[in-house]
């Protein structure tokens, strides 16, 4: 089967500074692979140039079989693909159904005098989209606080409505960046829970966690970074054992843990 | 009750109501100029409010709309309404041509070139006098609406009139505006104000959209030029000067950017302070400053949003 998403000699550099060098992997429709590496590895950055908010200076990067790379981010969005960001990315004045309506926009777009002179076009497009938004909403949780603005919203709240948002684009792919980073215990559980969830229903995941538990158990497909580099690619069992990796990000703790989890 | 439908209902009592308290019939036309004055401000809370867009050049359309009455009965032979017409079709074909590069820019930049295109407009108003009349002005013609009423066998005060035709036309524009707020255009509008990064890759096309509010709000500031200047039959330049512009996102500010029924009530106490106080009226330019620079610092919401939640309480969310 030939993937749904893949990375091709991808590499950025900022002013001189190598920040991604020639990485590549691979993502098959339905599949989690996580992309672990310390901090300042080139997790963000590699999010960032696949999803178009960064140009790469070297690579290509191809969504069904087809160039995407450096595409303007609203073209991408359309072809399925979609994000969750590390440092939250919310509407902060909007409520957290607006919020997640707004991941609607390519299904409710109306045109602007239509939605100017509040034709039924634009109305019925309103309500359709604020039902399915409420369902999503009480798929991660949230939907008690439908009405609440963003901003005055729990920062494990906001990792939530986040994916929330990002589903409601119905994407093929969705790209998670540290989606439990910052959130305690209780949360993190039912972010795990959720993840499994999506994934059960078919949509391919692209993760960045430092949840080693976590990323051990869901992932079919383990690719490590550091310095920029991909240092190691493969089964999570397999790149837990690899010395650079351990050497890298995982140290010895990490590997028990690891272990630990594989039972 | 729908906030939209309570805010129309509210906006509307006030118009209807306030005449039952007016010493004289000198008040009409003080109305009349905060409602025009409110329909511009309503456009600006669509571009800053909704879209987070900063303009300092919006008087520059409201002197295209006004000039078009001006001219184009004289020159085209077209009727004044028609002149509206023509004025907000200019505005919006200019401001879709100059949007699409400027609004790249964000922040300071923004706010720089947007006052460039303001001064331009201005500066070609002033400058081009065998058309406009320069520096001094030039004379508009009638709206005809109050013969036509009088044949019809209504007579009307001219100040009567205005005051219930800008009310009607700001009435109107509120609920546009009301409209867009919640609909699939303004929650774009708004998410890319809140952050343009997400509203991306959320599917959104922002420069597209960004657009939209820009020739819409330029649409407001037409229309109010273009009655401001029916009404006082004379317009000069200076209702395209940078003052102007300045004056327009300060009520806008001062009443609280982000809502409609704010923004209008920004207009009123602008609009209304220096008419009423002459010492005021010396010192506007002054005084315009102090209370963009109080509001920004004490009352950040505007004064509106501010007040009701003081009202609500802290957290009346
Ligand atoms: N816009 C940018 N400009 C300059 N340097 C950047 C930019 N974005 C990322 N970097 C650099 O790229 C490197 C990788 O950062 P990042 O992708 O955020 O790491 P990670 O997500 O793996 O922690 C860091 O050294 C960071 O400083
Ligand atoms: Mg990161």
């Amino acid at each position: 089967m030939s993937a749904l998403l893949e990375i091709d000699g991808l590499g950025i550099a900022f002013g001189g500074i190598t920040a991604v060098d020639d990485v590549s992997f691979a993502v098959r429709a339905g599949e989690i692979v996580s992309v672990i590496g310390p901090n300042g590895a080139g997790k963000t950055t590699l999010f960032n140039m696949i999803s178009g908010l960064y140009r790469p200076s070297q690579g290509k990067v191809r969504l069904e079989g087809a160039e995407i790379t450096a595409m303007e981010p609203h073209l991408l969005a359309r072809r399925g693909l979609s994000r969750t960001f590390q440092n939250l990315q919310v509407f902060g004045e909007m409520t957290l159904l607006e919020n997640v309506m707004v991941g609607h926009h390519l299904r409710e777009k109306a045109g602007v005098l239509s939605d100017l002179l509040g034709l039924p076009a634009s109305r019925q497009k309103t309500r359709a989209s604020a039902e399915s938004a409420l369902a999503l909403l009480a798929r991660v949780g949230l939907e008690k606080a439908a009405y609440r603005a963003a901003r005055t919203m729990s920062y494990g709240a906001l990792k939530r409505l986040e994916i929330a948002r990002a589903l409601a684009l119905a994407p093929k792919i969705l790209l998670l960046d540290e989606p439990a980073a910052g959130c305690n215990a209780v949360e993190t559980e039912e972010i795990d829970r959720l993840i499994a969830e999506i994934a059960r229903a078919g949509v391919a995941i692209l993760l960045v966690e430092h949840d080693m538990k976590l990323v051990m158990k869901i992932s079919a497909h383990l690719v490590v970074l550091d310095h920029g580099r991909k240092i190691a690619e493969g089964a999570p069992a397999e790149v837990a054992r690899d010395p650079q990796v351990i050497a890298a990000y995982l140290g010895q703790h990490g590997q028990e843990q690891v272990l630990h989890a594989e039972g | 009750m729908k906030p939209k439908h309570l805010s129309l209902l509210v906006l509307t009592l006030l118009v209807v109501a306030a005449p039952f308290f007016f010493p004289s019939g000198f008040y009409y036309r003080i109305g009349a100029l905060i409602f025009i004055n409110a329909i511009a401000v309503t456009g600006l809370v669509i571009l800053i409010g909704y879209a987070g867009q900063i303009s300092l050049g919006h008087a520059g359309f409201a002197g295209i709309g006004a000039y078009a009455c001006a001219l184009a009965p004289e020159h085209l032979g077209l009727p004044p309404v028609a002149a509206i017409l023509l004025g907000t079709a200019l505005s919006a074909a200019l401001a879709w041509l100059v949007g699409k590069p400027i609004l790249r820019l964000h922040g300071y930049y923004l706010g720089v070139a947007t006052l460039g295109l303001g001064i331009l407009i201005s500066m070609v108003l002033s400058n081009e006098a065998q058309w406009t009349g320069g520096p001094d002005g030039i004379a508009v013609p009638d709206l005809g609406l109050r013969g036509l009423l009088r044949d019809l066998g209504w007579r009307i005060g001219a100040g009567e009139l205005w005051y219930g035709l800008a009310g009607t036309v700001m009435i109107l524009g509120a609920w546009l505006a009301l409209n867009l707020f919640d609909s699939p255009t303004g929650r774009a509008l708004r998410a890319l104000h809140g952050s343009e990064v997400a509203a991306r890759t959320m599917g959104i096309d922002v420069a597209r959209h960004k657009l939209h509010a820009f020739v819409v709000s330029a649409v407001y500031a037409s229309v109010s030029g273009s009655l401001l200047a029916l009404m006082n039959r004379l317009i000069t330049p200076d209702v395209a000067g940078f003052m102007h512009s300045v004056q327009m996102v300060t009520m806008a500010v001062l009443g609280g950017v982000g809502s409609v029924l704010g923004a209008i009530f920004g207009a009123t106490i602008l609009t209304a302070l220096p008419q009423l106080l002459t010492v005021f009226h010396q010192y506007e330019h002054m005084v315009l400053g102090l209370v963009m620079i109080l509001v920004m610092i004490f009352l950040p919401d505007g004064l509106l949003p501010s007040l009701m939640k003081r009202l609500r309480g802290r957290d009346g969310e």
